[in-house]
C-alpha cells in the first residue's frame, strides 16, 4: 500500500514526483452575496494506480476541487489559486486547448447522477464514440465499434443493440455503467469519480465499485473517489482525505484514518455511520450543528463551532488561530489537540459506545 | 435491471406509432373543427342583426322579408341550417338564392354573393405566404440573435441583443408598418410597395413585395424568441449533461451547438406551436396595414358586413390551419427529443 507523500517545491520544474499533486489549491466564487471560499489551501498527492477517497459533507469542497483539476469552473466568476501538477504539467495555468485535449483522454470524470449527466438527445453509442473520435481521430465506424467494446467491457448485455439506445431507455445502474464506459473509452490515467454510486441502490453500488476496481487492476488507472460514504472508502480506497469547509481535516491511508482517526470531525463522521455489528438500540451520533457558511467561515479552526472539545487545547487557540494539517507526510490532521489527548478521548468514546451496546444486549 | 428496453431501433414500431398518432390527432382535429363551427354558427345568431333584412333593402314588406329568408335558407330551425351547411362541405348543396354549389361548399357570401370557398382559395396563398415567410424570419432571426447573446453572455453584444429585443417587443404592427413603408418605400425607394405577386409567376417579385410585411409582422415575435433562446441556452449550458460534455473534452463550439442547442429548442418549438394562432392574428393586422388581399381582410369584412357564410368559412379555415400546424409541431417535437413518444 502506498502512503501519501508530500514532495515537490511549488513553482519549480519537477522531477519524478507523484502522478498527481495538488498544492495549496484555492477556489473562490464571486457571488452576489460576496466571495465564497469553496476550497482554501488544499494539498494532496495521488500515486499512479492507487485510489484516493475524498470524504466530507456536502459543501466541503470535494467536487469543487475535482472540477478544478479538470478546469471545468466558469472562469467568469471563479478565481483559482495554487498549483495542480499532473506528472510534469501544471494544469491551472494551462490554456484552453491543452485542457480540452486532456479532458476525456488522460483525465476522465464520472458524475453522480447518470440520468442528468448524460445527454438525453444522443444515443449512448454516440456519446461514447464522440470522445474516441475527438481524442483518437477515429472514424464513425471505429468509434461505434469502440463504443460496443466499451459497453461489453463494463458488463452491459447485448452491447450491439444497446449502443443505439438513448439514456432514458437504460436502468440507473446500466446508465452508470455506460457513463463509466464513456469515461474509460480513451484509457485515461486519472479517473475522477464524483459520488458514482450515490444515486444507485446498494446492490448496484457494489457492482459498480467492483467494476471500477477491476478496471483499475487491468489498466493501472489512478482514481479519485469522491464520496460521503465511509463504507465505500473502506472498500475501495488506498488513501483517504477528509475535507471540511474547503480544507483538509485529516489524511492518511484507509487503515490509519478509519482505525485511528485523529480529527474530531472524522470521529463524528465515523460515529454517525451505522454498523452492522452494533445493536440497533445504540443511537447514531451525528455531528451536531450544520456545515459552516463558506461566505463567512468561522474564525480559527473552521470546525470549532461543532467540536466537542474546543477549549481542550487552550482557552483561545481553536477560536482564534487556524490549525494547519500536520505533519508533512503520512497520517496527519488539522487539529491542535496532542496525540495523547486524542487517543485518550477516542478510547473514552469507544468504551462509552461499547458499554451502551453491552447494556442493551 | 431485468426491464427490457423498448425496441427503439426497430423501425417498424416507430412507423406504426407515427401512423396511429397521426390518425388519432387528425380525428381529434376534426372534432375540434366541428365544435368551433357549431359555436360560431350559434354565436352569429346571438347577434341581434338580421342579414335577410339587409338583403331586402330599405323598404321591406314582411312578405318579401319572408321570401328572402326562405331563399337564404334562414327560415329553418338553427340545427337544420347547421346540418345543411355541414353536409354542403362534403356533398355540395342547392341554394335557392344562389343556385348550385358543388362540394366543398361553404355557401355564398351574403355581402358580395361570391362563393365562400372560392374566395378563400383565392386569398389563401397571400395569408399563407405572409405567415410562412414571417415564421422563417422570426425563427431565423430570433434564434440566431438569441444564440449570439447566449454565446457572449454578459458582454456588450449580449446587452445589445437583449436591449433591442425589449424594444422590438414593445413595438406595434400598425405603428412600425406605416413608418417603415414611408422610409423604405416612399423616401428611399429600397423595396417595392407591398402587394402579393404569386410565387409561381415571379418568385423574386413575390419575395421583394412581401419583404416589408414579413419584417413588420415578425418584429414583435422575433424579440420574444431572442429572449427565449438566450435564457434557454444559458439554462441548458448550466445543465449536468453539458458539464459532462465539457469533461469529455468537447470544444466550446461543440458543447454549444451539439448539446445545449438541442435542449434549448424544445421549449421554443412548444411556444412556437402556441404562437401560430397569434401569428395568424398578426397576419390579419398586417394585411390591413398594407392592404394585402388575404384571408384576414376577408375576415374583417365579413364581421363588418354580418356575413355569416364568409365568417364561418374563414373561421373554419383559420382553425384548421392552426390545428394542422400544431400536429406538425408535435411531430417535430418527437424528432428533437427522443424521450417524447408519439402516443
Amino acid at each position: 500500500m502506498t502512503t501519501v507523500s508530500w514532495s515537490g517545491e511549488p513553482g519549480t520544474s519537477r522531477g519524478p514526483g507523484p502522478f498527481l499533486s495538488v498544492r495549496d489549491l484555492s477556489v473562490e466564487f464571486s457571488t452576489e452575496d460576496g466571495v465564497v471560499h469553496a476550497v482554501d489551501g488544499l494539498s494532496f498527492d495521488l500515486e499512479k494506480g492507487t485510489t484516493l477517497g475524498i470524504v466530507g459533507e456536502s459543501g466541503s469542497g470535494k467536487s469543487v476541487t475535482n472540477l478544478a483539476i479538470l478546469g471545468l469552473h466558469n472562469p467568469a466568476y471563479t478565481r483559482i489559486g495554487g498549483e495542480i501538477w499532473l506528472e510534469d504539467r501544471e494544469l491551472i495555468s494551462a490554456d484552453r486547448a491543452t485542457m480540452e485535449k486532456l479532458r476525456g483522454d488522460r483525465v476522465a470524470m464520472i458524475f453522480q447522477d447518470p440520468l442528468t449527466a448524460l445527454s438525453p438527445f444522443h444515443t449512448i453509442g454516440r456519446q461514447i464514440g464522440e470522445v474516441y473520435r475527438k481524442h483518437r481521430g477515429a472514424s464513425k465506424k471505429e468509434a461505434r465499434d469502440r463504443a460496443v467494446e466499451m459497453l461489453r467491457r463494463v458488463g452491459i448485455p447485448q452491447p450491439e443493440v444497446r449502443v443505439d439506445h438513448y439514456p432514458h431507455e437504460f436502468s440507473g445502474g446500466m446508465r452508470q455503467r455506460a457513463m463509466i464506459a464513456m469515461a474509460l473509452v480513451c484509457d485515461p490515467d486519472l479517473l475522477i469519480a464524483d459520488e458514482p454510486t450515490t444515486a444507485l441502490d446498494v446492490t448496484v453500488q457494489a457492482q459498480i465499485l467492483d467494476l471500477l476496481k477491476d478496471l483499475q487492476q487491468q489498466f493501472g488507472t489512478s482514481i479519485i473517489l469522491i464520496t460521503h460514504d465511509l463504507g465505500v472508502v473502506a472498500n475501495t480506497a488506498d488513501n483517504v482525505l477528509v475535507m471540511y469547509a474547503g480544507r483538509a481535516a485529516e489524511r492518511g491511508t484507509v487503515r490509519e484514518v478509519l482505525r485511528e482517526p485523529r480529527h474530531p470531525y472524522t470521529w463524528g463522521l465515523l460515529s454517525s455511520m451505522p454498523r452492522l455489528n452494533s445493536s440497533v438500540d445504540v443511537p447514531l451520533k451525528p455531528v451536531r450543528g450544520t456545515p459552516p457558511s463558506l461566505l463567512n467561515p468561522p474564525s480559527g479552526c473552521p470546525f470549532h463551532p461543532r467540536c466537542d472539545y474546543p477549549r481542550l487545547a487552550g482557552p483561545e487557540l481553536c477560536f482564534g488561530q487556524r490549525p494547519d494539517i500536520s505533519p508533512e507526510t503520512g497520517h496527519g490532521d488539522a487539529c491542535y489537540l496532542t496525540l495523547a489527548q486524542k487517543s485518550e478521548l477516542r478510547t473514552a468514546q469507544t468504551e462509552q459506545t461499547e458499554d451502551r451496546t453491552e447494556d442493551r444486549a | 435491471m431485468g426491464r427490457r428496453a423498448p425496441a427503439r431501433s426497430d423501425r417498424w414500431s416507430t412507423y406504426e406509432t407515427m401512423t396511429s398518432f397521426l390518425v388519432r390527432r387528425i380525428l381529434g382535429a376534426l372534432m375540434i373543427l366541428l365544435i368551433i363551427s357549431a359555436v360560431t354558427f350559434y354565436l352569429f345568431y346571438a347577434v341581434p342583426r338580421d342579414p335577410a333584412r339587409a338583403f331586402c333593402g330599405k323598404i321591406c314588406p314582411p312578405e318579401t322579408l319572408q321570401l328572402v329568408r326562405h331563399n337564404l335558407g334562414m327560415d329553418e330551425p338553427l340545427f337544420v341550417q347547421y346540418w345543411h351547411w355541414l353536409a354542403g362541405i362534403f356533398a355540395g348543396r342547392e341554394l335557392v338564392q344562389f343556385g348550385d354549389c358543388p362540394a366543398p361548399c361553404l355557401g355564398y357570401s351574403f355581402a358580395t354573393q361570391e362563393p365562400v370557398f372560392g374566395a378563400i382559395v383565392d386569398r389563401f396563398p397571400v395569408t399563407l405566404s405572409l405567415t410562412f415567410g414571417a415564421s422563417i424570419v422570426i425563427l431565423a432571426f430570433g434564434i440566431v440573435t438569441g444564440m449570439i447573446a447566449a454565446w457572449k453572455v454578459g458582454q456588450p453584444l449580449d446587452k445589445i441583443a437583449s436591449a433591442s429585443s425589449v424594444i422590438g417587443a414593445s413595438l406595434q404592427i400598425y405603428f412600425v408598418g406605416p413608418l417603415l413603408a414611408f422610409y423604405l418605400v416612399d423616401t428611399m425607394q429600397l423595396i417595392p410597395r407591398p402587394s402579393y405577386v404569386p410565387i409561381t409567376d415571379d418568385p423574386v417579385g413575390w419575395f421583394t413585395h412581401l419583404l416589408l410585411p414579413w419584417v413588420v409582422l415578425s418584429i414583435i415575435f422575433t424579440a420574444n424568441y431572442t429572449r427565449m433562446t438566450r435564457s434557454q441556452m444559458v439554462e441548458q449550458l448550466a445543465e449536468d449533461y453539458v458539464r459532462t460534455a465539457r469533461a469529455k473534452g468537447m470544444s466550446n463550439r461543440t458543447v454549444f451547438f451539439r448539446f445545449a442547442w438541442r435542449g434549448a429548442m424544445i421549449p421554443i418549438v412548444t411556444i412556437f406551436g402556441v404562437d401560430l394562432a397569434t401569428l395568424l392574428g398578426g397576419a390579419i393586422i398586417t394585411e390591413q396595414t398594407f392592404t394585402l388581399h388575404g384571408i384576414g381582410e376577408l375576415a374583417v369584412r365579413a364581421v363588418q358586413n354580418n356575413d355569416l357564410p364568409m365568417l364561418l368559412g374563414v373561421t373554419i379555415v383559420g382553425a384548421a390551419m392552426i390545428v394542422l400546424l400544431n400536429i406538425v409541431v408535435d411531430v417535430l417535437y418527437a424528432f428533437i427529443d427522443p424521450r417524447v413518444r408519439l402516443t
